[in-house]
């Protein structure tokens, strides 16, 4: 069957938009690949992970952003086209590299790199809705913004070259509804890529000395953009003189276009849409501001271009009669969240005085009534999930402690915690690792009369993604904390990666597991390690470590990720059943109130527990949680 | 063969797990292959937390749609879950939507845990009917039930949408797509229940005047 390495050139296939960034290296020629995972941007490795030994290219899942773009740019040095990727987030991390590699550049014999961003405007995966166009200008860095998914291929492609023109780097910005959405691309050829690595080591590639490398840097900046003022991916369509320009990129494209169609505007309004967004195309925009009197700058979350268009008009020569700008600053178009149709709908009514419904206001008004019918569907672990056993004897623990401990913790499934079914343990959480690094800190408050036990919590693949730093710091400057690292055994929330602490590589090779308790063991921690589905051993040994305070305390809460193990074993370990006699109804409901299984609900008739057979994946977790021993497990033979 | 309207905007929504996606991927390369610009967007933050997710597809002659329907848009709503139809109807709906719904719901963990009830059946099945030109409403888990497999309850849905002559695809159509992801001996199982979502669908039509 044919895959993203073997669609026919010149075919045209259906591809999500992380496949078609991935297709785009390929055809680059791209040698090297890592990244680590991240929603929207997890299947750009994914999708080249599954291909790679048939093409014969390296792929990995780093243990973080920064090494993952690290490795990609030793690669680039030594002549390989390289390509790193990650979500917003994950630019952060990889952030300091960034800012010297631009200086140091990758060398006139290096392979291209290009750096794949997948931002998150509206925050579906994500916990901020950063906008990563910023990082290029801070960089000085090329920054390309694909509108469409066949973009995204052409554009991932044409990013090698540029690099390698340029002798820096390339970013390549993505965003959820491109990541995520699918469309027919027409493909091009995959070369066999056979370049050999080799660094010339009479070379030296360093950020040193900064000034006049940023002067050189600058100086490339203006040879870019000379080639973007002429790049295809800035396009207009529209009337020669249009009553408004509208500027877009990215997302604002496509929503831009429904709009114009909603109102009927098409013979008054042209569209401008930018794709080389860094360095900005400055005198294509110039070119299009002298045709109009009225712009509308249509973009997610930050006024980027709208900053540059105003930069632009603010030159008196440039643009002689400066027009009206709408956009973020006009109030038009908001600040955060993604764009849509309807918002640019609502942005070009206002600015043209027109009403525009959608349906009939009767068809409205029923539409808002069926409200009452609408429930909330909300989220949830798993049944058979780790964490809500995890999370039940952590609460049980820090109840029967009674010292308020506080919980700081970090991202995975386990920051459904924060969510309304979640079970609200969680004080403090913020980014990859933050769960051990203030933990640390709220442990060295003693001196300041902080007498609240403290527990950190962590992943596995958070762990080693950045607890560790945090953990050695709590070492070495004597923190009373405890880690808790809830060990699934994958990086199950953005679709079961490996990390260092797993047996097979990103294409399956094997893999020497990094032993996360000897490594917390030899940086001086007392380390325990359970089974959270032994709830009353588990809140017992917390609350034991909670109270130790000679030095700082690990416990690994071990348990497989039921989807993993469900894969793997493709059978259920138990049958449950509720024994109606023992169970006392909805006066407790222990099972489905607080504990809240999704596999476990309440039959009003008989007023007992009830087991949902076809939710209920059998871990049997709920016999050891139930007061009144009421619900029974029995291993299926 | 043109769709009644371009672009033409299909919703395909349900609970994470329910195969959504790979339905708006049957869809949409059955379209592709027959020369259709088609644009998927896909939902799947929630998808293996039992949140609500959905598809977008859009299908045009003319040109290559952005994924996002405006609101009031939909001109056709696949629901693997009544509850879920409801939600996405009230957004995306207006007076000349066509529905096709499973009618078996999947309770939210706020219904389970006894804090939410899950509302009335009939008052449901009422709501969408008010909301749309034309709702069919497709026993598909059982149907699926009785194959054997309640996995294949979204391919039912498929047949059951083919069933509507919706959409310029006939079922060998999404046969041919079929035949590309899953493995050769589960293709009986899937061809019936795509049979079966089409005469299911087919039997109501025959009876109304729509």
């Amino acid at each position: 069957m044919a895959n993203i390495a073997t669609y026919a050139d010149g075919s045209c296939v259906l591809l999500q938009g992380n496949e078609a960034i991935a297709r785009g290296a390929l055809e680059a020629g791209a040698q090297f690949c890592a990244g680590y995972p991240g929603t929207p941007s997890s299947e750009i490795i994914g999708t080249l992970a599954t291909v790679a030994k048939q093409v014969g290219i390296h792929v990995e899942w780093s243990v973080n952003e920064k090494v993952a773009t690290e490795v990609a740019a030793a690669a680039a040095l030594a002549g390989l086209r390289s390509l790193a990727a990650m979500k917003n987030a994950g630019l952060n991390v990889a952030m300091d590299f960034l800012m010297h590699l631009n200086l140091s550049t990758i060398g006139d014999r290096g392979g291209g790199l290009v750096v794949v961003v997948c931002d998150d405007p509206q925050a579906h995966a994500s916990g901020d809705e950063e906008d990563t166009r910023w990082a290029a200008q801070m960089a000085d860095v090329p920054l390309l913004e694909p509108a469409n998914i066949q973009e995204a291929k052409d554009m991932t492609r044409w990013a090698f070259e540029l690099s390698e023109e340029f002798q820096c780097y390339c970013l390549l910005r993505s965003y959820t509804r491109l990541s995520h959405s699918r469309s027919g691309v027409v493909l091009g050829k995959v070369p066999r890529p056979e370049r050999r690595a080799m660094f010339d080591t009479s070379r030296c590639y360093t950020p040193y000395i900064a000034p006049p490398k940023h002067a050189a840097l600058h100086e490339k900046q203006a040879r870019v953009q000379q080639v973007f003022e002429s790049s295809p991916f800035n396009s207009y369509n529209g009337p020669e003189q249009p009553e408004l320009l509208i500027i877009c990129s990215g997302s604002g494209w496509p929503c831009s276009l429904d709009a114009i169609e909603a109102l009927n505007l098409t013979g008054s309004v042209g569209v401008l849409k930018l794709g080389t967004l860094w360095p900005f195309p400055k005198r294509v925009v110039e070119g299009y501001l002298t045709r109009t009197s009225k712009v509308l700058v249509v973009e997610e979350v930050d006024p980027f271009i709208e900053s540059h268009v105003k930069e632009t008009v603010a030159k008196p020569s440039a643009v002689p009669a400066s027009p009206e700008i709408y956009g973020k600053g006009s109030g038009h178009i908001d600040f955060y969240g993604e764009i849509t149709p309807d918002a640019v709908t609502r942005a070009l009514a206002a600015i043209f005085n027109l009403q525009y419904r959608a349906t009939s206001p009767n068809y409205e008004q029923e539409a808002r009534d069926a409200k009452r019918l609408v429930i909330d569907r909300g989220m949830t672990w798993c049944p058979g999930c780790p964490h809500r056993a995890s999370f039940f004897a952590l609460r049980d623990a820090i109840r029967r402690d009674h010292r308020k401990a506080i919980v700081t913790s970090d991202i995975g499934c386990y920051t459904l915690d924060v969510f309304p079914y979640g079970t609200h343990q969680t004080n403090v959480l913020h980014c990859m690792g933050s769960g051990a690094g203030t933990a640390c800190g709220f442990g060295e408050l003693a001196q300041f009369g902080f007498e609240q036990p403290v527990i950190g919590i962590s992943g596995d693949s958070t762990f080693f993604h950045a607890s560790v730093p945090a953990l050695m710091n709590a070492v070495h400057n004597k923190s009373n904390m405890t880690l808790v690292i809830l060990d699934n055994g994958i990086t199950a929330m953005t679709g079961f990666q490996p990390h260092p602490g797993t047996d097979r590589t990103a294409t399956q090779d094997r893999a020497t597991a990094v032993n996360m308790e000897a490594l917390c063991r030899a940086l001086g921690c007392r380390v325990e390690v359970r089974d959270p589905f032994n709830t009353k051993e588990t809140a017992a040994t917390l609350r034991q470590l909670m109270r130790d305070e000679n030095g700082v305390r690990v416990l690994i809460l071990r348990r497989q990720c039921e989807l993993l193990r469900m894969r793997q074993e493709r059978r259920y370990p138990y049958t449950v059943r509720v024994d109606a006699e023992k169970c006392k109804g909805d006066k407790c409901g222990y099972c489905y109130k607080v504990f809240q299984c999704p596999g476990i609900s309440w039959d009003k008739e008989t007023d007992k527990a009830q087991i949902q057979q076809a939710v209920c994946v059998g871990c049997g977790v709920c016999a050891a949680i139930c007061p009144s021993k009421a619900i029974i497990k029995e291993e299926i033979g | 063969m043109a769709t009644s309207a371009d672009p033409f905007n299909l919703i395909i929504c349900g609970v994470g797990g329910q195969g959504n996606i790979l339905l708006s991927g049957l869809i949409g390369s059955a379209l592709i292959r027959k020369g259709y610009h088609v644009t998927v967007g896909e939902t799947f933050g929630a998808a293996q937390r039992g949140g609500a997710v959905f598809s977008s597809v859009r299908i045009s002659q003319k040109r290559c749609y952005g994924p996002l329907i405006p609101d009031g848009q939909a001109h056709l709503i696949l629901g693997l879950e009544p509850l879920e139809t409801l939600r996405i109807l009230r957004k995306y709906g207006k007076p000349d939507t066509v529905c096709i719904t499973n009618t078996a719901p999947v309770f939210p963990i706020g219904v389970l845990s006894t804090k939410e009830e899950y509302p009335n059946h009939d008052q449901l099945q009422e709501a969408i009917r008010h909301l749309s030109k034309a709702a069919w409403f497709i026993d598909a888990t059982n149907v699926a039930l009785q194959l054997g497999s309640k996995i294949a309850t979204n391919i039912v849905m498929v047949g059951a949408l083919i069933g509507s002559d919706q959409l310029p695809l006939a079922r060998n159509d999404i046969e041919d797509g079929m035949r590309d992801i899953f493995p050769p001996e589960a293709m009986e199982l899937n061809s019936r229940a795509l049979q079966m979502g089409f005469n299911a669908l087919r039997s109501q039509k025959d009876k109304s005047i729509v």
